[in-house]
């Protein structure tokens, strides 16, 4: 009788699965999972329904038809008769460089104003506070059309650069023109030799490298501390200019003919011109080409340039007669008017400079708009400056609140060796601080990469204004183009995130 | 509670997707007013008055279908719509009707899936630059900056001119007419183009109209004209029949002014049939007999509609040209009430 009795054996019963707080949240996990795969399930169902009922398929065929518009920024080859499936490529492009340019410089400024928020000067420290709650609390979209305003409205037409006494006119030597249509820089051009200049940049870059590494082992050694910076300064620019200028001495003096379809043997260019306005070019892309086309738009005409890929092309184009005008070396130019069938080829008077490794083409009034150089369209100065400012105010507020977040005891510690203040923070602070900074950091350049789909206000030609945008309505793809879009900002985000994580176990704090 | 939350709004969503392919005439009666989708704002086409009502000839025909549906002009909710939005809110259900400066083509009536019910407005695309450019041709555009709509068929028009020229320019992609208007006048884009009634209505708004010229090359056909949802051919025949009724009217002589008169019976048996004295033409389409009544009473008849929002008479302008009757060499033909 004084035997402990097992208590009685419960069976199961089904009122456990919501009373026994053992089985309760296995029951609720389920019961929930059901109710949302049935939710997915009725949602997938509808759009199936929905679509049947409008009598659409639903297929990515669209992205191999021709598209028919055209896009102004492209960083590849595109024109109308290309599909919508090159058109979205196109943007995707676009998106990519803004969102690069915008994480660039937004962490640049970030970490400025992050540093000078802290400042002890109390008119750095307030500005720096302005700029922060000024940029973080006012709407993204506010920014971008503030600016865009300011650069359409505020700035010359590039008529205005016109005639003997301009209303406006370019700036830095005559090089960047600033219009209300965008900013036109000048752009770089390879010349003959550029392959040698790129090598000796190259290795310029692996001697830096070579040559720190050599400095810190010795510093390790020796304590003794090299002057890296001048070195690599040195090291940076001098072999390759040295380069430069010998290659440029060497050919620059070499000038080019030039071979007219139509024109008169011995004529100068002026007088070849009269008969022929606005001639195309053909040449294979170096800077006889481009100094070509400046002479010709000095002289107010619009030169287009059709790129080929070699001197034989160059004869195949003239005897089609896509272009009338070539410039190429002297010996070429002897077997191309020997070897040339089925037009008149005649060597004008004037001649062009070869050119020299590299040169920068600049923009020049022709026609309605600037022409050479490059053009920074204002929808991505807009877009460029509004996303970096703004997304620099969060990083800002990140900067500062990881260098808070590292005790004031390492930066005496730091003071009590003898580091000065600027060594202190990028040798001391700067490091740990890290470690709180760059997690938060990896969204703030996924919020920038997917703010940049507000481009749509400025007319900026990103994925969501070609392929969410004009491909959708042309061809009425939403469902499609949506998912695609979707598809498309998941894989950057998570590109971006996986990027980043890699780094940050790289600095995080190692734990054994 | 996070859950239920987002099973909540997955439920809501799935509700707002499902309902598009009930019978629309029943729905608008059952709902009491039109939902007519018009464009952000085209002067004489489409645009709120200083009172706040919209106005304009696109927005005379949701009056005339509402006319004709409900009895009264005034029952339509305005939805303004963008070049790009436009053909996803007919498709949802979101308007009943669009009417839109939308050019009738192949693809939208047949891959699109919709149904156009006619034309309103034959026009062309033209282009408009400042007088003191100095161009007098579309063919002296080489190089230019050209302000453009996206998502229309103006801008592959835009596409297939310059290429077939062999002329180069850059497209500044614009939403609506007025960012288009304020690019143009900031001389942000050369040229602006469009149909050539936008350009017309357009420049009317300018504080200087004259300063800006409308160059002589038309590139292209635009028929512009409402549209409804494909697979409803009872309510595309609403739609279709009064626009029809319209330009009949215009052709027999019935105006706002003579409707009530001419409603008690004429010795012309079409004008008795389309105003309902004689037949059952509104009961074959579902509505009642003096449908066409109501419209011509509350909204008018083609001609009236025209000259009282952009005819030469409004700061608009525009000529009847193509638009004219067929008896006075125009397009205009409705087909007989019989």
């Amino acid at each position: 009788m004084t035997a402990i009795s097992e208590p009685p054996a419960e069976s199961f019963r089904l009122s456990q699965l919501i009373y026994d707080s053992r089985y309760r949240s296995t029951t609720i996990q389920v019961v929930a999972s059901i109710l949302l795969l049935a939710a997915i399930y009725w949602l997938g169902r509808n759009i199936v329904s929905n679509l049947q009922d409008l009598g659409k398929d639903f297929n990515f065929g669209f992205l191999w038809q021709r598209s028919g518009y055209d896009i102004n920024q492209r960083l590849i080859e595109y024109s109308n008769d290309s599909s919508h499936g090159r058109a979205a490529l196109v943007g995707i492009l676009n998106t990519l460089l803004v969102s690069v340019l915008g994480c660039i410089t937004a962490t640049f400024l970030g970490v400025f104003a992050g540093v000078l928020r802290l400042s002890k000067n109390w008119i750095v420290a307030r500005l720096m506070t302005v700029y922060v709650e000024g940029f973080r609390n006012i709407p993204l979209l506010l920014w971008i059309l503030l600016i865009f305003a300011l650069m359409t409205e505020g700035t010359p037409q590039p008529r205005d650069f016109r005639g003997e006494n301009p209303e406006a006119s370019m700036i830095l030597w005559d090089s960047v023109a600033v219009t209300n249509r965008g900013i036109f820089v000048p752009s770089p051009v390879w010349g003959d030799g550029a392959g040698l200049l790129a090598l000796v940049f190259v290795l310029s870059l692996a001697g830096i490298w070579w040559f720190r590494r050599y400095a810190f082992a010795r510093q390790e050694a020796t304590g003794e501390i090299l002057p890296i910076f001048w070195t690599s300064i040195g090291l940076l620019v001098i072999p390759t200019l040295v380069v430069y200028l010998g290659y440029s001495a060497m050919i620059s003096k070499d000038q080019y003919p030039l071979i007219a379809a139509g024109g008169t043997e011995g004529a100068s260019l002026v007088e070849y011109l009269e008969e022929n306005r606005n001639p195309s070019i053909c040449s294979v892309p170096d800077t006889a080409a481009v100094n070509l086309s400046t002479t010709l738009r000095g002289l107010e005409q619009r030169a287009s340039i059709v790129t080929v890929s070699s001197v034989s092309e160059v004869q195949a184009s003239l005897e089609a007669g896509d272009c009338v005008l070539a410039v190429m070396a002297p010996s070429a130019a002897e077997t191309l008017i020997g070897s040339v069938d089925g037009v008149e080829l005649a060597t004008l008077s004037d001649t062009v400079d070869r050119g020299r490794p590299l040169q920068f083409e600049r923009p020049q009034l022709a026609g309605f708009n600037f022409e050479g150089g490059a053009q920074l369209r204002n929808s991505l100065i807009a877009l460029w400056f509004a996303l970096s400012l703004y997304t620099g105010a969060f990083i800002a507020e990140i900067v500062r609140a990881g260098i808070l977040a590292v005790s004031r005891g390492q930066t005496e510690a730091a003071f009590a060796l003898g580091l000065r203040p600027n060594r202190t923070m990028n040798l001391v602070i700067l490091p740990q601080a890290m470690r709180v900074i760059i997690p938060p950091l990896i969204s703030q350049y996924l919020n920038l990469t997917k703010n940049s789909s507000l481009a749509i206000a400025v007319g900026y030609m990103d994925v969501r204004g070609t392929l969410g945008g004009i491909t959708i309505s042309q061809t009425g793809r939403e469902l499609e183009g949506i998912l695609l879009m979707g598809l498309f900002y998941l894989v950057t985000s998570l590109a971006i995130s996986g990027v980043l994580n890699i780094y940050n176990n790289s600095v995080k704090l190692q734990e054994r | 509670m996070k859950k239920s939350i987002f099973l909540g709004t997955l439920a809501v969503a799935g509700l707002a997707a499902g309902f598009v392919s009930a019978q629309t005439l029943d729905e608008v009666r059952a709902r009491g007013n039109l939902s007519c989708g018009v464009s952000t704002g085209l002067a004489g086409f489409s645009m709120p008055d200083a009172n706040g009502e919209w106005q304009g000839f696109d927005v005379a025909f949701c009056r005339a279908v509402a006319a004709a549906v409900l009895g009264d002009s005034t029952a339509v909710e305005f939805v303004p719509l963008t070049t790009q939005t436009r053909f996803t809110a007919l498709a949802s259900g979101e308007v009943d009707v669009l009417a839109r400066n939308t050019t009738w083509t192949f693809s939208r009536d047949v891959d699109l899936r919709l149904e156009f019910v006619g034309v309103n407005y034959y026009d062309g695309q033209g282009f408009m630059v400042p007088r003191d450019l100095g161009v007098t041709s579309a063919l002296e555009l080489d190089g230019a900056t050209v302000c453009i709509q996206t998502g229309t068929t103006t801008e592959l028009n835009l596409a297939d001119f310059f290429s077939s020229n062999n002329m180069g320019y850059e497209p500044v992609p614009v939403e609506t007419n007025a960012e288009a208007q304020q690019q143009y006048l900031a001389g942000a884009c050369d040229v602006y183009t469009t149909d050539a009634s936008g350009l017309a209505a357009t420049r009317a708004t300018f504080e200087d109209p004259a300063g800006h010229v409308v160059l002589p090359e038309i590139v292209s056909k635009e028929p512009l004209g409402p549209l409804v949802r494909h697979g409803d051919s009872e309510w595309g025949d609403v739609a279709r029949w009064t626009l029809n009724a319209m330009v009949a009217a215009e052709e027999l002589g019935v105006t706002s002014a003579n409707v009530a008169e001419m409603a008690a019976g004429t010795d012309n048996p079409e004008i008795n049939r389309l105003l309902g004295t004689e037949g059952d033409l509104g009961g074959m389409l579902g509505l009642e007999a003096d449908w066409a009544q109501n419209v011509i009473a509350q909204v008018g008849n083609y001609d009236e509609v025209f000259e009282g929002n952009i005819g030469a008479s409004t700061p608009i302008g525009l000529s009847r040209g193509l638009n004219a009757q067929w008896t006075d060499g125009g397009l205009l033909y409705a087909p007989p009430f019989r």
